[in-house]
Order: C-alpha cells, then sequence, then structure tokens
C-alpha cells in the first residue's frame, strides 16, 4: 500500500497542476497589489517592477489600524467568552443526567436552525433601545449567544466519548465540582477547545453583516467594513482595493499556517467513526 | 431530587461519585451563562421576529397593527420572493453537491502517499481563512467582462465561452456558486481528510487482496467509515448555502435585475432600505422553515442510518 508507483507520480503531477489553477484567483490578487498605479498591462502578466506603495496608502487611506484594534478585540472577548461559557455549559450537559439537562440540549441544538436573519431586526431593535449601538459591546453579545450552540455541540459531543473515571477520581479526591471542571475536564477537551476557537475565530473576524448594520454611522470599524467602505470609494483602483484585501486576510493566514496541524487534528475528533 | 447538606453532614454520608455525577442541581451555575446569552440573543428576538411576521410595521412608526396571514399571502404572490426562494434552494443544493463531490475527491487523493500532500492541503484550504468579502471582491474583479477570466478563455482560444458573468441574468447567480464552491470545497475536504483518518489501513489492504477495485474498496470500505463526515459535511453546507449574504451583497446585491436575489438579501432589502419589517420578517420565517425542514430530515436520516451514537 505505501509504495510509491508510476500511477502515484502521476496523480501528483495532477494534484499539482490542479492546486495551481485552484491558486488562480489569488495570484491575481497578489500580483496586481504589488502593481504601480501606472502599470496598465494585463492583470495576467506578471508584475515586472513590484512595489509595496499600494500597502502604505491602502493603510493609511483606509483607516485599516483602527478597525485591526477593534477586530481584535471583539474577536479575543468573544471567543474567550464562547469558549468559557460554551465548555462549561456543555461538561453539565453531558454529565448531569437529570431531564432538564436533556430538555436543554435540544434548547440549544434549536438554535443551529434558526437563521441569524429571523431575529436580526427585533435584535436591532432591542440593542437600540439599550443604547449600545456603535459601540463593540453589541457585537460581543451577539456573537456569543449566536455561536454557543454549535460550540456546545462540538463539546457535548466530545466529552460523551470521554470516560467518567478521571472526574470520578477526583471528586473522590474531594474535588469540587468547578475544580474538577477546572483542572480535569478543560485539560481533556484542550483538543476540541482548539477547534472551538478556531472556527469561532474565523466567524467572529469574517462576519460583516453585523459590523455593517450595529457600527454604521459611529467613527468604529471592524476589518470587513473597513475594507468594504475602502473599496467603495477606490473602486476603480484596483492595486490599491487588493493591496487593502491583503491587508485584511494577513492576519488570519498567518494565524492559519500555525494552527493548522491542530485544527485538523481537532476536526478530526469531532468526526471520528 | 433536592441534595440535603444539613442531612449529609449530620449522618457523616456521602454518596458513591457516580450517583453524585447523575444528580443535576450541582450543574446549574455551570449552564446558566450560557443560557442568558442564548436567551436573550437567538431565542427571544427569534420569537419576536416571527411574531413581526403577523403585523404591518415599518420598523420606526411605534403604533402597528395586526395583519394575520397577509405578508404570507403577498410573499406567495410575490414574483420577486418565488424567484428569490428558488434562488437560494438552487444556491443551497449546488454548492451542497459540488462542494462535497470537489472534496471528497481531494481529501482522498492528498490522504494518501503525495510527497506535496502536506503544501496542497493548505493549499486548497487556504480560501476558507480568506475574509468572506475579500474573496467576494477578488472574484468580482476575476468576472469583469475585461477581466482574467475572460482573459484566459480568449487567450486559450475559447473565446465562444466569455461571458459578463456577473452581468447576464442567466448566469450571474451560477457565477455565485462557483465562488462560495471554491471558498468552501477545502472546508469539505478538510473534514473528510479528519474522517478518513479512522478508517484502517489493514481493512484497505486486505479487501485490496481480495481484488477489490478502487471504487469497491470506496464503497464497501471507506463510505461506511466516513459516514460522521458525510453527515458533518451535508449539514455545515447546506446551512451556509441557505444563508449566503457576503457574497451576494458584494457582488451584485441581488441583481441584475433581481436574477441573484435569495432569502437573506431580501430579508436585509426589506428591513433596512425599504422599512417593511414585518414583509422581511416573514420572509425570514420562510427561510427558517428551509432551513429547520432540511436540518431535521437530515438529522431523522443519520439516526436511522445509525451513525449518530
Amino acid at each position: 500500500m505505501n509504495r510509491y508507483t508510476a500511477r502515484t507520480g502521476t496523480l501528483e503531477g495532477v494534484m499539482i497542476l490542479v492546486g495551481i489553477l485552484f491558486l488562480f484567483p489569488i495570484y491575481i490578487l497578489v500580483n496586481l497589489s504589488v502593481r504601480p498605479l501606472d502599470d496598465l498591462s494585463s492583470p495576467l502578466a506578471p508584475t515586472t517592477n513590484p512595489t509595496f506603495d499600494n500597502f502604505v496608502n491602502a493603510w493609511n487611506q483606509a483607516g485599516l489600524g483602527g478597525a485591526l484594534i477593534n477586530s481584535a478585540i471583539i474577536t479575543v472577548v468573544s471567543v474567550a467568552l464562547i469558549v468559557l461559557l460554551s465548555s462549561s455549559a456543555a461538561y453539565a450537559l453531558a454529565r448531569a443526567t437529570a431531564r432538564w439537562s436533556t430538555i436543554s440540549f435540544y434548547g440549544f441544538m434549536i438554535g443551529l436552525l434558526i437563521p441569524f436573519q429571523l431575529g436580526l431586526i427585533p435584535l436591532y431593535k432591542t440593542m437600540s433601545q439599550l443604547g449600545l449601538l456603535g459601540s463593540l459591546l453589541p457585537l460581543i453579545i451577539i456573537y456569543v449567544g449566536l455561536r454557543l450552540p454549535f460550540s456546545i455541540f462540538l463539546f457535548v459531543q466530545f466529552l460523551r466519548q470521554i470516560p467518567l473515571d478521571y472526574e470520578e477520581a477526583a471528586s473522590l479526591d474531594g474535588a469540587s465540582t468547578f475544580q474538577t471542571f477546572h483542572r480535569v475536564v478543560l485539560p481533556l477537551v484542550r483538543p476540541v477547545t482548539g477547534t472551538v476557537i478556531i472556527l469561532n475565530g474565523l466567524f467572529t473576524w469574517n462576519d460583516f453583516l453585523t459590523p455593517l448594520l450595529y457600527l454604521s454611522g459611529s467613527g468604529n470599524q471592524t476589518i470587513p467594513v473597513a475594507i468594504y467602505t475602502f473599496v467603495g470609494e477606490y473602486a476603480t483602483q484596483w492595486q490599491l482595493v487588493f493591496a487593502a484585501l491583503i491587508i485584511g486576510a494577513l492576519p488570519v493566514l498567518i494565524a492559519f499556517f500555525f494552527i493548522q496541524k491542530s485544527l485538523i487534528q481537532g476536526l478530526a475528533s469531532g468526526v471520528k467513526g | 431530587m433536592q441534595n440535603n447538606p444539613s442531612a449529609q453532614a449530620a449522618t457523616g454520608l456521602t454518596r458513591p461519585p457516580r450517583a453524585r455525577a447523575r444528580r443535576g442541581s450541582r450543574y446549574w451555575p455551570f449552564i446558566v451563562p450560557a443560557v442568558v446569552f442564548y436567551v436573550f440573543v437567538v431565542l427571544v428576538p427569534g420569537i419576536q421576529g416571527a411574531g413581526f411576521s403577523f403585523t404591518d410595521w415599518d420598523g420606526l412608526n411605534p403604533s402597528f397593527s395586526f395583519v394575520g396571514i397577509d405578508n404570507y399571502i403577498r410573499l406567495a404572490g410575490d414574483p420577486q420572493a418565488v424567484r428569490a426562494v428558488l434562488n437560494t434552494l438552487g444556491l443551497a443544493l449546488v454548492a451542497t453537491v459540488l462542494e462535497n463531490l470537489i472534496g471528497l475527491l481531494l481529501a482522498l487523493a492528498l490522504n494518501g502517499r503525495l510527497k506535496s500532500r502536506h503544501i496542497l492541503r493548505v493549499v486548497f484550504f487556504a480560501p476558507v481563512v480568506i475574509l468572506t468579502i475579500v474573496i467576494a471582491f477578488l472574484w468580482q474583479y476575476i468576472y469583469t467582462p475585461d477581466g482574467p477570466l475572460n482573459s484566459v478563455l480568449r487567450g486559450i482560444g475559447l473565446d465562444g465561452l466569455a461571458q459578463n458573468w456577473l452581468g447576464d441574468p442567466k448566469i450571474a447567480l451560477w457565477s455565485i456558486a462557483a465562488i462560495v464552491i471554491w471558498q468552501f470545497s477545502g472546508y469539505s475536504m478538510i473534514i473528510f481528510l479528519a474522517g478518513l483518518q479512522s478508517v484502517p489501513v489493514e481493512q484497505l489492504e486486505a479487501a485490496s487482496l481480495d481484488g477489490a477495485g478502487p471504487f469497491a474498496r470506496f464503497w464497501h470500505v471507506v463510505r461506511p467509515l466516513l459516514a460522521p463526515a458525510i453527515t458533518v459535511n451535508l449539514m455545515l453546507s447546506l446551512i451556509r448555502g441557505f444563508m449566503v449574504f457576503d457574497q451576494i451583497w458584494v457582488t451584485t446585491q441581488g441583481g441584475p435585475a433581481q436574477s441573484t436575489d435569495s432569502l437573506s438579501t431580501l430579508v436585509y432589502r426589506n428591513a433596512f432600505q425599504y422599512g417593511e419589517l414585518g414583509y422581511s420578517a416573514a420572509i425570514a420565517v420562510v427561510l427558517t422553515v428551509f432551513v429547520a425542514v432540511f436540518g431535521i430530515v437530515q438529522y431523522r436520516y443519520v439516526l436511522r442510518s445509525g451513525v449518530a451514537k
């Protein structure tokens, strides 16, 4: 099974070709972002005299610095809260066998089937009555509430596969429920914690509709909104636009390269046959 | 059911750990914060939204009246809404099928012995971690009539295939579907790859010694073991497909001639541009019904096939 045959070589060649074709849009993105504004040659041709001016200009004109900070605050705080609340809720749901825990579990799972659009307007109304429009707070509250069902689902599935022995040993040693959760359960669920962090981090960082609604008219922006506004103003200068697009995509891409291995392992634990 | 600490202290008895683990009350503090956020953000607004669908509220005027199912009757007779329903279904189904097919083929190819498999996995997964609006703007440019895609087609002599990808009402929706598929096939791939880790090499070898060809091996050995990954993938891509918003809003805003409107864009436009909140809520309810029906059907199918444990 593990020989590298001629057929394997052919497959390798085909897959590399497919990979190159697949990256064609990314090539266009990078190629144009380093191109001087007065270079009008075909977007397919490699840029002959690359420059980083577009990045500097896009950064300054789009106010990406402030947007990056806002996006980072929202993502870090939301994801931290999601991990804390969903892991502890999942612990209760997976370990308590009282009837309320089954009902609560399905109550949370209904949330997977409710599209965000259904509650969009009433929630906006409530947030505006609370005077929270324009600040980062409603975004964090929304992301936490919105992402809890999926995160709880992942944690519960994982916890149900873990034997009770460790927790029983801890409680025999006199550990309280909180200590058991903190010292025993949290380390055990670490693989799925990684997945929860990554998937929710991606969602929060990428989300466009919520900040578009809740931050509009305020000085605050997130990266997707800043880019959307910037493109609206500079739509004809694709070089500048593409530089801004790359700046927006880069933080997550860099994070991804560092954690891709644990991402795959974490997902694997969720879909074991 | 309630634990009585004073009685326990008096007798000096504590319950054995397993029995204690079955009791519920001491777990309450762990779940209450999650419930608070969930009820405030998802449940209450969802119920309110469903309620607004029976009113003529415009979003500004504090007074509104109940109009029964008028909004739903209007929806059924509104060609724009009917179009959006068909578009949403079409987009979700096409994206789901192709994302999973492509994702599965990529996973099977990159699970094996290829030397470049690690770098290729990163390549195909990369679009997942790029901002959706970045991808949407990038493809909007690629699709422009004199843009890169048409340049390539003309360059290799396929002038006939060059299209006004986003400007032609007949194909604009499928051009957007292609963006979504490009973006998320790698996501399917990663989940299939994860599922393939549980397919034992010995079983594949045994099947291969029995003379099973690649297709027989896939169907009888790999497919049953991949069932959980297939379930997760179908669920994720269907829900994603039903709710596509950013890609449409950035590239066409539902145009040309409403040919790319989905239920999500229609909800947004009616609520925040036309001030038709009651009608918008009715559209959102229809979207909810679609997601729920497909979700529940799939969940039941999974239960019956014995995959869910």
